[in-house]
């Protein structure tokens, strides 16, 4: 079988992003980018699948600008076997995504779709859901932890209260959580492979997807700052600035 | 214009989270609220103050949340709604966006602020950024912060109840089994105080040196990543970008270095303390009062001194 395994192109997770002094958004321009780190989790549990014996392909897949190739050669580098670059615009809505996403599958016929949870731009958990939502695909979000038995994905899925576990007939979606797996780093060796591995590059409007964005952002702005606060010497201080100064206990 | 909230619910009891979804969409219009699973969770839910109506999916199939059945069911309500709110928690987070895809409409999650009908703020990148966005979908669905909304009282309402027949759905998914792990403290999301241990804890075992010290406080006990990475505590401890989003009377800090990660889920706590070894951990830009020193000195004098 063949699992499909969307990825994006973020800021890096180490670096403080800066809002533009103009309120448009988030400073991106010569910033560091890097894979989304949900999305590592997910291109690793599906090359293990492959590894397993369980599939037979892995397909990576990312929409947005040019250089999201960068981050679908690292996704090739940990052991995809090819991968689609669906041009657009930068950071493009899930709604799009999704809809991108389900030409894709239409196309491709994968039995499995694992996505990361959520971006940790746009912070939305949305794209695999909504996904799912589009082609009538169970979904397993938040997953742990995948077997594939008897025709059929169990996924252990992270809720509120503890894990729950869920039986998806396949085709399905599954979106991974931080504790599915840790990814691999890339090799060198596996690095200069995978810029020899096939990258097909389509345009997202030759895919028949409106891409208007169903929001504006109005404005983006700093959080309030919290005061700067004070170190104390003893416990004793600290209880009694909690008790009379900040009332809390 | 009127609100549907989706209303989740454990053991038969109404979350918190929820009922600050319903708070939050007081602020839209007249509320119903569509409740799953046992009929009494349907009467509790009649009571709280605001609802206009409780909608009552009774059929075994809505029993367990499952998001397939469920998102069908909701897009086929959507036509006498304007907006659909759930809490941004794991059942909101993964049943709604599927029925927005249902009704080709964006999803906008995490609103902490209601502008108007159309226009929410939510926090974009581990909270570092706040946007505005305005909606042109003819239906809005959101998920609600719920540490940004006073949670609706519980009681004072006298809603009607309907009880819903069940819509088609694909059966693409099937209920296995739940491990919820059992506290005798507070929830995280709504509790008072809350007491949170990172990598500094070291092992499980000295993890339990917080134990004490939230027995006094009547506090939830909370982890960052590395402490629930390392097995210290289960995940549903994390708070942060990625776990539970949390805004106390009081957040303490143990052995946390303040990751931006970890201080997107708690740094909207009234009151913060943070005990750390390192003078220059992050934690202490954010924390009202800090303690440069051994936690395993500290707690135990912090116990001591609030038991007098």
């Amino acid at each position: 079988m063949k699992i499909l395994v969307p990825v994006k192109r973020v800021v890096d997770y180490n670096i403080k992003p800066r809002v533009k002094a103009d309120g448009s958004g988030v400073e991106t321009a010569g910033v560091k980018m890097s894979m989304n780190p949900f999305d590592e989790i997910a291109v690793e549990e599906a090359v293990r699948l492959r590894e397993k014996g369980a599939a037979s392909e892995v397909v990576v897949v990312s929409v947005g600008v040019q250089q999201a190739q960068d981050t679908l050669r690292t996704a090739m580098a940990m052991g995809a076997d090819r991968a689609i670059l669906v041009l657009s615009d930068e950071s493009p809505e899930p709604l799009a995504v999704a809809k991108v996403l389900k030409k894709l599958v239409e196309k491709e016929e994968p039995s499995l779709v694992i996505l990361g949870k959520q971006a940790i731009d746009d912070d939305m958990n949305a794209t695999g859901q909504m996904l799912a939502g589009f082609l009538g695909w169970g979904q397993g979000t938040f997953a742990s932890k995948v077997e594939l038995v008897d025709g059929r994905a169990r996924v252990s899925r992270e809720v509120d209260g503890g894990t729950e576990e869920v039986s998806l007939a396949l085709p399905a979606i599954i979106t991974a959580d931080l504790r599915l797996n840790e990814p691999r780093y890339a090799s060198l060796p596996n690095i200069m492979k995978a810029k020899k591995k096939p990258l097909e590059t389509v345009q997202a409007a030759d895919l028949g997807v409106d891409m208007t964005p169903r929001l504006t952002v109005v404005s983006v702005a700093e959080p309030a700052e919290r005061k700067a606060g004070i170190k104390l010497d003893s416990v004793a201080e600290l209880v009694e600035k909690l008790r009379n100064e900040a009332k809390v206990i | 214009m009127t609100a549907l909230v989706l209303l989740d619910h454990e053991g038969g009891q109404i979350r918190k989270a929820a009922l600050s979804a319903v708070a939050a969409a007081t602020k839209l219009g007249d509320v119903h609220v569509l409740v799953t699973g046992d009929a009494s969770v349907a009467q509790a839910a009649a009571s709280i103050a605001g609802v206009g109506k409780v909608l009552h999916a009774a059929d075994a199939r809505y029993a367990h949340d499952l998001a397939e059945p469920l998102a069908a069911l909701v897009a086929s309500l959507a036509g006498g709604y304007d907006h659909i709110v759930a809490a941004a928690g794991a059942f909101g987070k993964n049943v709604l966006p599927r029925a927005a895809a249902l009704l080709d409409v964006q999803p906008i999650p995490d609103v902490i602020s209601i502008e108007s009908a159309d226009t929410f703020v939510r926090p974009i990148y581990a909270g570092n950024a706040l946007a505005t966005v305005r909606s042109s979908d003819a239906k809005k669905l959101l998920t609600i912060r719920s540490a940004a909304f006073d949670a609706a009282a519980a009681e004072g309402g006298s809603a009607t109840i309907e009880t819903l027949s069940a819509v088609d759905s694909p059966e693409v998914s099937r209920f296995e089994g739940v491990q919820l792990s059992t506290s005798d403290r507070p929830e995280l999301e709504s509790a008072r105080v809350v007491v949170s241990g990172g990598r500094g804890m070291q092992s499980e075992e000295k993890f339990h040196t917080l134990d004490p010290l939230a027995d006094v406080l009547g506090a939830a006990l909370g982890a960052s990543r590395a402490a629930v990475d390392s097995g210290f505590v289960p995940n549903e401890c994390q708070v942060g970008q990625t776990g539970k989003i949390v805004a106390p009377d009081l957040y303490m800090a143990f052995g946390i270095s303040g990751a931006i990660q970890h201080l997107a889920g708690m740094k909207d706590s009234r009151v913060i303390v943070a005990v750390n070894k390192d003078p220059d951990a992050p934690i202490f830009q954010v924390a009202d009062y800090g303690i440069v020193g051994d936690l395993f000195e500290v707690v135990p004098q912090l116990v001591d001194a609030l038991k007098k």
